[in-house]
């Protein structure tokens, strides 16, 4: 039995799937830009063991 | 919540747009400016993507709590005129849509916020969602005349929010600006009770104007609006004040104090005679009195580092 490429209900709610698509795409775009942020601000210092750390670095 | 009779026929597909208006974008805006402003007056600066990503989840948040409202009270806004296009009522959205919506979203807002900024704030928000969708819409809208000053916290909320995603602790200032609307809603919402008169009447809510009579929604309204004008002026002599935010509130709490004098002075003749156009024009400027306010708070705070804003 061959599937149908496309099924009506698809036709119909295609901008409302589209929409949600994009949201999820802007939001995966998010958590990478707030992970990107948050690791390259980090003060390792703040760090369990972090001023061990740089101590033994100095 | 009671059963709702839908309007729209069974085969309508839900679009976008409203699962959109389940978030009261309207309401959204307000929270996204004030959460902006609160956040921006704070003496710590925030990063970029972090501030931007903080307010859209302050905002997400929102609008969970208002997807929560809407299924809730579903059977009132069919009656009220003025919330009976909204989606559940008109059919739109299917009240266990709404619910499924303002679950998650109250979720996922939560804990982004918490993960962005800091977990003062996540539980700061967690607080403002369960207050308004909870005890607010579940409890207080149904219960007492005071419904629209203590659900008023509610919206006074995000200031403060905003205060704890730059220093991650509350301060004097962030409940000043809390004050600022928490005054300011009971007048807003009364005037706005006065003119669209029968749909409260009409869904059994206990509005003010229906327990306690029109004449006493008009002394409250100027007696609110007096402890407003004393707050908002104070506030200018503050940390968070200034000339510019000083100069904004002398102008408009004069014209905000005018306009509850001729409500109070009015009788429901004179009101009905004109279609309630100082009511009408009362509610218009509390919308732009707010807007204003903030702003200022705004200009005080971006003019600051350059040694313009504030006192010093």
């Amino acid at each position: 039995m061959s599937i149908r490429a496309e099924h009506e209900l698809h036709s119909r709610r295609r901008g409302r799937n589209l929409g949600i698509g994009l949201m999820l795409g802007a939001f995966v775009l998010l958590v990478m830009a707030l992970t990107f942020v948050k690791i390259t601000n980090i003060d390792f210092g703040d760090l369990p063991g972090g001023a061990i750390q740089t101590q033994e670095s100095n | 919540m009671s059963d709702t009779s839908t309007t729209t026929s069974g085969d309508y597909e839900s679009q976008l747009g409203d699962y959109f208006a389940l978030l009261k974008p309207r309401v959204m805006q307000l929270v996204v400016f004030t959460a902006l402003v609160g956040m921006l007056a704070a003496p710590v600066s925030v990063h970029p993507v972090i501030g931007f990503a903080s307010i859209l989840f302050v905002a997400i948040g929102a609008g969970a709590s208002g997807a929560l409202n809407m299924w809730w009270d579903a059977d009132i806004d069919a009656i009220m005129r003025r919330t009976a296009g909204r989606p559940i009522p008109s059919g739109r959205v299917q009240p266990g849509e709404a619910l499924a919506i303002g679950v998650a979203l109250s979720g996922l807002s939560v804990m982004m916020l918490g993960l962005a900024a800091n977990l003062l704030a996540a539980g700061m928000l967690l607080f403002t969602i369960l207050f308004y969708a909870v005890f607010y819409s579940m409890w207080l809208k149904r219960a007492t005349p005071q419904n629209i000053v203590i659900g008023g916290a509610a919206g006074a909320f995000p200031p403060v929010i905003g205060w704890i995603i730059a220093t991650g602790s509350f301060s004097v200032e962030a409940w000043l600006m809390f004050a600022l609307i928490f005054m300011w809603t009971p007048p807003h919402f009364w005037a706005l009770a006065l003119f669209m008169r029968n749909d409260y009447d009409d869904a059994k809510v206990p509005m003010l104007t229906v327990t306690h009579g029109r004449t006493s929604t008009r002394r409250h309204i100027l007696a609110y609006t007096v402890l407003l004008v004393i707050l908002a002026i104070g506030t200018g002599f503050t940390s968070i004040g200034g000339p510019i935010y000083l100069a904004t509130a002398v102008v408009l709490n004069v014209l905000f104090l005018i306009g509850a004098v001729k409500i109070w002075n009015r009788n429901e003749d004179d009101s009905e005679a004109d279609n309630f156009l100082v009511e009408r024009k009362f509610f218009r400027l509390s919308l732009w009195y707010l807007f204003l306010h903030f702003g200022a708070i705004l200009a005080e705070a971006t003019l600051r580092p350059y040694g313009l804003g504030g006192w010093s």
